[in-house]
């Protein structure tokens, strides 16, 4: 299960590498969002996958799987959400004010 | 119970979250942001002095006790940067009541300061790697604002670019926080020391170690320094004051703590690659530093240079070495809010950047010129100003462990900093006026006192560096000798 | 151009009750079982944000006259305050405590510290996502 869950990671982070390389500025933001599901899912596996039960008080269960991968992930989807909403933002107002949404055109002004 | 170590953050926090309610009322909000800058640097030195006396200090928080909960750890290193941040950032807050627009303060501008500190001030003292990665993301965040408000054109387009690079280096930080845990359990720094010291550093911890050394490179701007001219070069004056002192600070702070307290078993690799990386950083930089002729652009080459200068006292890790680079670090703070203060005082009263465009400015304002010319020296380590004591122990540092290349590389881009800036001096301050006595712009008191407080601040640092040995020396024990640190975080029997 | 609602707005009006209903059974479930603060907080806003959809901006803040700026501020001044607490009560920053309480109708309760950390959490994704979505909605 671990293997799988990481060529999974692995998968996103190809898909993701080649939105970033795009010129179109919201595929690089797609990409970003993808990266960070990338890494998330190998926090979890790192946590190590399925070896106990819910870590809920609530249940009864003999061994609880190691939480604190879960609140990491947590932690990290909340910052990488909050990125990405500014970053979009961000995008939209670039685009209002140059009229362009392609990053070659974006590179900034011409030094000297 | 060590509460006191929460309030550097939290004094910044709650006057962040209180200045979003009073947003309309400009005077107040500058009266709370300043009454709350003086507060959290007090609160420093109140806890500087309490290490000296109890030692190394920490705050559960919750109670929960370590390894399992997350904690704020305070030594000398991480406070004395914490109190020079604090003065340097009231002191650019000043600038910022007489620079920065209406507008600006309008649009949360004194909030994003904050949380900015915020997270400046919790990367300083967090002792859990986790937890350091979110003081990042908070810090990052606000300076993502902070660089986009306003929404000028090259602003947005640097800052697009800015918050990319960013992205990608939390990214990688995550990944090495997931292997690091995959591989050794725990995010304690101090417990990820002991385990790791006692596994050995295998090849494993190594390349996982490189990840993180990529992650605060990024951050810091050492090697990886690309996006750096280009975002810092683009917002207000008093924002990229803030970014130039702070920000690359930060990554340089997070590198020493991890290779000094964790990964200090294979300084064959990781040490040597710093060394490299840092020679690349300052000839890189130098040649930034002479190539251009926009002065902000030659501001932030002279960072560039810096956190290569600083990190050689890393890659040698000695004694004297780290000592340098403490004293060289708190002494870069305070000189580049100078530098990058001055320079926006030169744009904003010429109204042009690059330095073929001004001449004679010193016939107009001659304390702006003298306070150059002071912080040309105090870059270029001139005694008795305070770049002189850093480079000192750091070049003893070099000599003693015979490496003469990177003493030969730091004291040449001293040079080329001297030049880069007696250039601006030379072209700028002397030679005919351009600017004929109708259009003098009178120079407010507002701009000129905090230049004149961060002036005084270099001179007094360089004269009085003994005021400081104390603590200095105190963080550079802590730093070589990672039993103390790691022993003042795990007894948990109080 | 009019255009023709009808049905998503009488769906709505069913529809966002039970969002927000559904948003605070989570965030309450919180803490012992799974829910809490920004789940709850996520849920919240999309029906917020569905009554935007809906309705045009000067008719939701005819009916909800808050700037969600300070709404997330405040969410935030409320978590942070309750770390802030625990240091009135000299015990370490962020402690949270609970205790067992007999209230008059729902009987024998737990009421916890943490509630009102979490309800800060609630409240700081609710003004945020709700600014994210009006900032980029506003001007198109």
């Amino acid at each position: 299960m671990e293997t799988l869950i990481t060529i999974l990671a692995g998968v996103l982070v190809t898909i993701a590498v080649y939105l970033l390389l795009c010129r179109n500025i919201v595929r690089v933001i797609l990409g970003t969002a993808l990266l960070s599901h990338a890494v998330h899912l190998l926090l979890m596996t790192m946590g190590g996958l399925k070896q106990g039960g819910v870590p809920l008080i609530g249940e009864h269960e003999a061994g609880f799987t190691d939480a604190l991968p879960q609140a990491l992930i947590l932690t990290a989807i909340v910052i990488s959400f909050a990125v990405t909403a500014f970053l979009l933002v961000l995008a939209y107002r670039t685009y209002k004010e140059t009229g362009s949404a392609d990053l070659l055109e974006l590179r900034g002004p011409k030094n000297e | 119970m060590n509460n006191i170590l929460v309030l550097p953050m939290l004094i910044p926090l709650l006057t962040g979250i209180i200045l979003v309610f009073i947003r309309s009322n400009v005077k107040l909000q500058q009266l709370l942001s300043i009454v709350s800058i003086i507060l959290t640097a007090t609160v420093s030195v109140y806890i500087l002095e309490r290490i000296q006396r109890e030692g190394v200090l920490r705050l559960d928080f919750g109670g929960w006790k370590p390894p399992y909960g997350i904690l704020f750890v305070a030594d000398s290193f991480s406070m004395l940067l914490v109190l020079t941040s604090s003065i340097v950032t009231g002191i650019i807050l000043l600038y910022a009541f007489s620079t920065m627009g209406k507008a600006y303060k309008q649009m949360f501008f004194y909030p994003f300061v904050f949380f900015l500190i915020t997270g400046v001030n919790s990367s300083f003292l967090t002792g859990d790697l986790f937890n350091l990665f979110v003081s990042f993301e908070v810090m990052l965040l606000s300076s993502y604002a902070l660089i986009a408000l306003g929404g000028r054109k090259v602003q947005l387009m640097e800052s697009i670019k800015y918050v990319a690079v960013n992205v990608l280096s939390s990214w990688f930080f995550l990944l090495g926080i997931a292997y690091l845990y995959g591989t050794v359990g725990t995010l304690n720094m101090a417990h990820l020391s002991v385990r790791i010291a006692e596994v050995g550093q295998s090849p494993l911890l190594t390349i996982i170690s490189l990840i993180f050394l990529l992650v605060f490179a990024l951050k810091a701007g050492l090697l990886l320094y690309f996006w750096l001219p280009g975002s810092y070069s683009v917002p207000p004056t008093a924002v990229a004051a803030l970014f130039g002192a702070l920000l690359t600070k930060v990554g340089i702070y997070a590198m020493f703590r991890v290779f000094t307290l964790i990964f200090y078993h294979e300084p064959s690799i990781t040490h040597t690659l710093i060394a490299v990386m840092a020679v690349i950083t300052m000839i890189g930089g130098s040649i930034g530093a002479i190539a251009y002729n926009d002065i902000r652009q030659i501001a932030t080459y002279n960072v560039v240079i810096s956190v290569g200068f600083i990190l050689i006292g890393l890659a040698l890790s000695t004694n004297v070495a780290l000592q340098g680079s403490i004293y060289y670090l708190v002494h870069d703070i305070i000189v580049k809010a100078l530098l990058f203060l001055l320079v926006g005082t030169m744009i904003y009263l010429t109204g042009k950047s690059k330095i073929q465009e001004m001449s004679g400015l010193i016939r107009n304002y001659p304390v702006l010129g003298w306070l150059f010319f002071i912080a040309m020296l105090s870059l270029a380590g001139i005694p008795p100003l305070s770049g002189f004591i850093g480079k000192v122990f750091i070049g003893q540092g070099a000599i003693e462990s015979e490496s003469y290349l990177l003493l030969g590389v730091g004291f040449l881009s001293s040079i080329f900093v001297l030049y880069s800036l007696l250039r601006i001096f030379l072209n700028c301050f002397w030679g005919e006026t351009i600017i004929s006595e109708d259009d003098d712009k009178p120079l407010k008191m507002g701009v000129l006192i905090p230049s004149v407080l961060l002036g005084l601040l270099t001179i007094g640092l360089g004269l009085g560096a003994d005021a400081i040995s104390a603590y200095v020396s105190d963080a550079t024990r802590t730093l070589t000798d990672p039993s103390i640190y790691i022993r003042a975080v795990l007894n948990t029997i109080e | 151009m009019k255009v023709n609602d009808v049905i998503l707005q009488t769906v709505s009006k069913i529809v966002v009750f039970i969002i927000l209903t559904f948003g605070v059974e989570l965030f309450l479930s919180g803490h012992n079982n799974p829910g809490g603060g920004f789940i709850g907080g996520l849920v919240l806003s999309s029906g917020f944000v569905l009554l935007y959809l809906v309705n045009d901006m000067e008719t939701v803040h005819f009916g909800i006259p808050f700037d969600f700026k300070k709404v997330a501020a405040f969410g935030v001044l409320l978590a942070v305050g309750t770390g802030v607490g625990s240091l009135l009560f000299g015990s370490e920053f962020l402690t949270q405590t609970a205790g067992h309480f007999n209230l008059p109708v729902f009987g024998e309760t737990e009421l916890s510290t943490v509630t009102l950390f979490e309800a800060g959490v609630a409240l700081t994704v609710v003004g945020v996502v709700v600014t994210i979505i009006l900032s980029i909605s506003e001007d198109v």
